[in-house]
C-alpha cells in the first residue's frame, strides 16, 4: 500500500467511541465496522460488558472502536448508562477519552437521538453522526436536509445500512478525515441537565426536526398492525404462551441427541485414557475429576445455546420488549421488573445464563431481585436427581384414571420453584428496599427480521463466554470434590465403598446429626458434598456411596427404594427444589455483582429455606405414617 | 391528591384535560404539561427524578400521545404513542403527564 508511506502513520491506534439510543442498529454497525476482530471483556469495577472492535482504514491507520451501552442521554441511571457517560466524558479508569465520538441514529426515530446530540456536543469531543438504517427512511419516503443539518449540530453525517455493510467506508473515511485535523483536547462543558434544561434541549430538538426532517410520506404501519395482535390482552398473551411452549420443545427435545453425543463423547474419552493410564491417582484424577467434569459442563451446551438462540432473535427482533409490556403486572404482583422474564425462563435450562441475561435490567435493585431468585428455577440439572428419587419412592399409581402419581410430583416440585421465587421477591422487597420497584419504561421498537449474520456473531459470543465462566469455575471444583471423595484411601481390607472412608465420608458422618432432623441418612448426606458440584452429580455420588457399580440407574432406585423411607425420599426431594446446590451458580453471582454480599446472601437463604421445607415435608410425611 | 380512577368509568370527553394515567385507550392529545407533583404513590424515586425520566423518554409539551394498548388485568401498563415512538410504561408512574384530548 503505498498511501502509507506519506503521510506517516501515526502507532498508536486512533480511539473511536460508538454512541446511540437503545435498538438504533449500533451493534450492527459495530459488527459491519469491525467483522471478526472484537473482544468482549468488562470494564474494570463494574459488571457492564465492555466490547471493544478493531479495524485498519485505507491508509493503514489503526482504529479500536468502541460499542458502548445504548442510552438515552449522559444523565446516567444504571451501570451501563454510567460507562457511556464516563466513556464519553474521558472519565473511565484506566480508559483513554476517545478521539471522535460517532453517534448512531435510527434514521426513522431522530426526535430523542437529536437531543442526545445536542448533549454530545457539549462535551465537546469531535462528533459524527451515522444515519443508521437510512434505507427504510428512504423507503418511507422521510426526507431528511442531510447538509442543513451537518451545519447546524457542527458534525458531519453520514447515511449507513449496517445489515447490508452500505456506507461504511464511507463513515470511516469520515472519521479519518476528523481524525487527521484533531482539535487540542476539548474542555467539556457538560452538565447534568435539570427539568428546565432537558425542557429547552427537547424544544432545540424539535426545532431540528422541523427544520431538517420532512415527515415520512408512507409511516411504517406494520409494527402497529402486528401489535394489535401481540399486544392484545388474551391473543398477545396466548402467542406468548405458545412461543414459550415451542422454546421449551426446542431446548429439552432438540437438543437432546446433541447432549447424548456429548455425554458418550466423554465417557468414551474417559474409557480411553483410563485404558491408556496405569490403575492409580493419575488415572482417577484424568478420567473421574478432569473429564467428568469437562464433560459435565459442555453437555449443558446444547440446551443453552438452543436457549440463547431463541432469546437473542426476539431480542433483535423487538418482540422481548412486547414479552416484559404483556408479563409486567403480573410479575409487578411479586415486585419484579417485567424484563426480569426472560432471564427467569432462561433459568429453567440453567441459572448461569440466566444469571447472565440479567444485564438487561438496568435498575439495579430489580436486577438483584432477580439473580437471587434465578436458581429457585428448576434447571435441567435437578432433573436427573428429581427423576431417580421420584422413581425410587413415588409408588407407580394413576389418579383419577389418567394423572400419574410421578408425573403430579414432578409438577408439583417445578411448581414449588416457581411460587417460593415469587414468594422470595416479595420478601426482599419489603426487607431489603422498602417500596416499590423503580418507574416501568421503556420503548417498544418497530419490529425488523433478525440479521442471521448478527444473530450468529451474538450466538458465538455468549457460548464462548458460557463455556469460558462456567469451565474455569467447575473444573477446578470438581478436581476439589474429586479429591475430597478420594483421600485419603480406603485401609487395606475395608468393607464398603472408599468415599466412606474419605474427607467427603468425614464431612458426612460429622453433618449426619444436623441433617436427621429432617430424614437424611449419612449415605445422603456424604451425597449432598459432591453434589456441590453441580447438582447432577448427587446421582453419580449416590451410586457411589450405595456401591452400585456401573450407571445402571435402575439398579440405583432399586437400592434406594430398599433402603430410604418414602418420607426421607421426599425430604430430600424438598431439599432439592431450594438447596444452593451449585457452586458455579454462586461464582457467577459473584462475578455479576462484582461481590461476596450477595453469593453468600443467596447462599444462606436457600439454605435456610431447604433445610426449612425437607423439616416440614419430612416430620409431616412422618406424622402421616411414611416413616 | 387525586386517587387514581379507574379509566374504564369515565366517560370519553373530548376536550377534556386529563392525567395520562387516568386516560383510556384510544384517547388521544396533546401533551400540555408535564409536573414534577408528589403525588402520595410510591415510585421508587422522587417526584423530580420520574418528571425527568418521562422528560428524557420524549413526554414534553406539545407531543402529540396516543393510548393504543393497554395490559389485560386493571388496564395496566400502557403503551402510547408519543409523536413517532411507541413508549411502555405503567400507570401509576404516568400521573404528572397532563394530556388535553383532542375536540371530537
Amino acid at each position: 500500500m503505498t498511501a502509507a508511506l506519506d503521510p506517516p502513520v501515526p502507532l498508536t491506534p486512533a480511539r473511536i467511541a460508538l454512541v446511540g439510543n437503545p435498538n438504533c442498529g449500533k451493534t450492527a454497525l459495530f459488527n459491519a465496522l469491525t467483522g471478526a476482530r472484537q473482544k468482549v471483556a468488562n470494564y474494570a469495577g463494574v459488571t457492564v460488558e465492555r466490547k471493544e472492535g478493531a479495524l485498519t482504514t485505507a491508509s493503514g491507520r489503526r482504529v479500536q472502536i468502541l460499542d458502548l451501552p445504548g442510552t438515552y442521554s449522559l444523565r446516567a441511571r444504571s451501570p451501563d448508562e454510567a460507562v457511556t457517560r464516563d466513556a464519553v466524558l474521558g472519565r473511565l479508569a484506566g480508559e483513554s477519552p476517545p478521539d471522535v465520538v460517532v453517534c448512531v441514529a435510527d434514521a426513522t426515530n431522530l426526535r430523542l437521538v437529536l437531543r442526545l446530540i445536542l448533549e454530545l456536543k457539549a462535551v465537546g469531543r469531535p462528533l459524527v453522526l451515522a444515519l443508521n438504517m437510512y434505507d427504510i427512511a428512504l423507503r418511507q419516503g422521510l426526507k431528511i436536509d442531510l447538509e442543513g443539518l451537518s451545519k447546524e449540530i457542527g458534525a458531519p453525517i453520514v447515511t449507513t445500512v449496517a445489515t447490508r455493510r452500505r456506507g461504511i467506508e464511507e463513515l470511516i473515511a469520515k472519521v479519518e478525515a476528523v481524525l487527521a485535523d484533531l482539535p487540542p483536547a476539548p474542555v467539556s462543558a457538560w452538565q447534568e441537565l435539570d427539568a428546565a434544561q432537558t425542557k429547552a434541549a427537547h424544544r432545540r430538538a424539535q426545532g431540528l426536526m422541523r427544520a431538517y426532517v420532512r415527515p415520512p410520506e408512507h409511516p411504517d404501519t406494520l409494527t402497529g398492525r402486528i401489535d394489535s395482535v401481540l399486544l392484545h390482552p388474551i391473543w398477545g398473551m396466548g402467542l406468548l404462551l405458545a412461543l414459550l411452549f415451542v422454546m421449551f420443545q426446542a431446548v429439552f427435545t432438540g437438543a437432546a441427541p446433541a447432549m447424548d453425543l456429548i455425554d458418550q463423547g466423554f465417557g468414551q474419552l474417559a474409557a480411553m485414557v483410563s485404558a491408556g493410564l496405569p490403575e492409580g491417582l493419575l488415572r482417577g484424577l484424568v478420567a473421574d475429576g478432569v473429564i467428568a467434569g469437562v464433560g459435565s459442563v459442555l453437555v449443558f451446551l446444547p440446551q443453552i445455546l438452543i436457549l440463547f438462540l431463541f432469546i437473542i432473535m426476539l431480542e433483535d427482533s423487538g418482540y422481548m420488549a412486547r414479552a416484559a409490556f404483556l408479563m409486567d403486572k403480573i410479575m409487578g404482583g411479586a415486585g419484579l421488573h417485567g424484563r426480569a422474564f426472560i432471564p427467569l425462563l432462561s433459568s429453567f435450562a440453567c441459572a448461569i445464563p440466566g444469571i447472565m441475561s440479567t444485564r438487561v435490567i438496568d435498575n439495579r435493585r430489580d436486577r438483584l431481585t432477580t439473580i437471587l431468585i434465578a436458581p429457585l428455577m428448576t434447571c435441567s440439572a435437578r432433573i436427573p436427581v428429581y427423576t431417580l428419587i421420584i422413581g425410587a419412592v413415588v409408588p407407580q399409581k394413576t389418579l383419577w384414571g389418567f394423572i400419574s402419581l410421578q408425573g403430579l410430583v414432578m409438577f408439583g416440585l417445578y411448581a414449588a420453584g416457581i411460587f417460593s421465587a415469587l414468594g422470595v421477591s416479595y420478601v426482599m422487597r419489603r426487607v431489603f428496599w422498602r417500596g416499590v420497584s423503580e418507574p416501568f419504561m421503556m420503548e417498544l421498537p418497530t419490529y425488523k427480521a433478525p440479521e442471521p449474520v448478527n444473530v450468529l456473531r451474538s450466538l458465538w459470543m455468549r457460548g464462548k463466554i458460557f463455556v469460558q465462566r462456567a469451565g474455569r469455575v467447575i473444573l477446578p471444583l470438581m478436581i476439589v470434590v474429586w479429591f475430597l471423595s478420594t483421600f485419603p484411601s480406603a485401609p487395606a481390607g475395608a468393607s464398603g465403598p472408599g468415599i466412606n472412608y474419605s474427607f467427603a465420608g468425614m464431612i458426612g458422618h460429622a453433618l449426619a446429626p444436623i441433617f436427621a432432623p429432617i430424614g437424611f441418612n449419612w449415605q445422603m448426606t456424604v451425597a449432598l458434598i459432591p453434589g456441590m458440584a453441580a447438582r447432577e452429580v448427587a446421582v453419580a455420588a449416590l451410586g457411589t456411596v450405595y456401591a452400585v457399580g456401573g450407571s445402571a440407574a435402575t439398579s440405583l432406585a432399586a437400592t434406594l427404594h430398599q433402603s430410604w423411607s418414602l418420607a426421607s425420599g421426599l425430604a430430600f426431594l424438598a431439599w432439592y427444589v431450594f438447596a444452593p446446590q451449585c457452586v458455579a451458580t454462586l461464582a457467577v453471582v459473584r462475578r455479576e455483582t462484582n461481590s461476596w454480599r450477595w453469593p453468600i446472601i443467596m447462599f444462606a437463604y436457600m439454605l435456610a429455606l431447604a433445610y426449612g421445607a425437607a423439616f416440614i415435608v419430612y416430620q409431616t410425611a412422618v406424622a402421616l405414617g411414611a416413616g | 391528591m387525586n386517587a387514581p380512577l379507574s379509566p374504564a368509568d369515565r366517560e370519553p370527553q373530548p376536550g377534556l384535560r386529563v392525567r395520562l394515567r387516568d386516560a383510556r385507550l384510544g384517547d388521544r392529545g396533546v401533551i400540555v404539561d408535564v409536573q414534577a407533583e408528589a403525588d402520595g404513590l410510591d415510585h421508587g424515586v422522587d417526584a423530580d427524578e420520574l418528571q425527568r425520566r418521562l422528560l428524557e423518554f420524549g413526554f414534553v409539551e406539545g407531543a402529540r400521545i396516543e393510548v393504543i394498548h393497554e395490559g389485560g388485568i386493571g388496564h395496566d401498563p400502557i403503551a402510547v404513542k408519543l409523536d413517532d415512538m411507541r413508549i411502555a410504561l405503567r400507570r401509576r408512574d404516568a400521573g404528572d403527564v397532563m394530556i388535553q384530548l383532542d375536540a371530537a
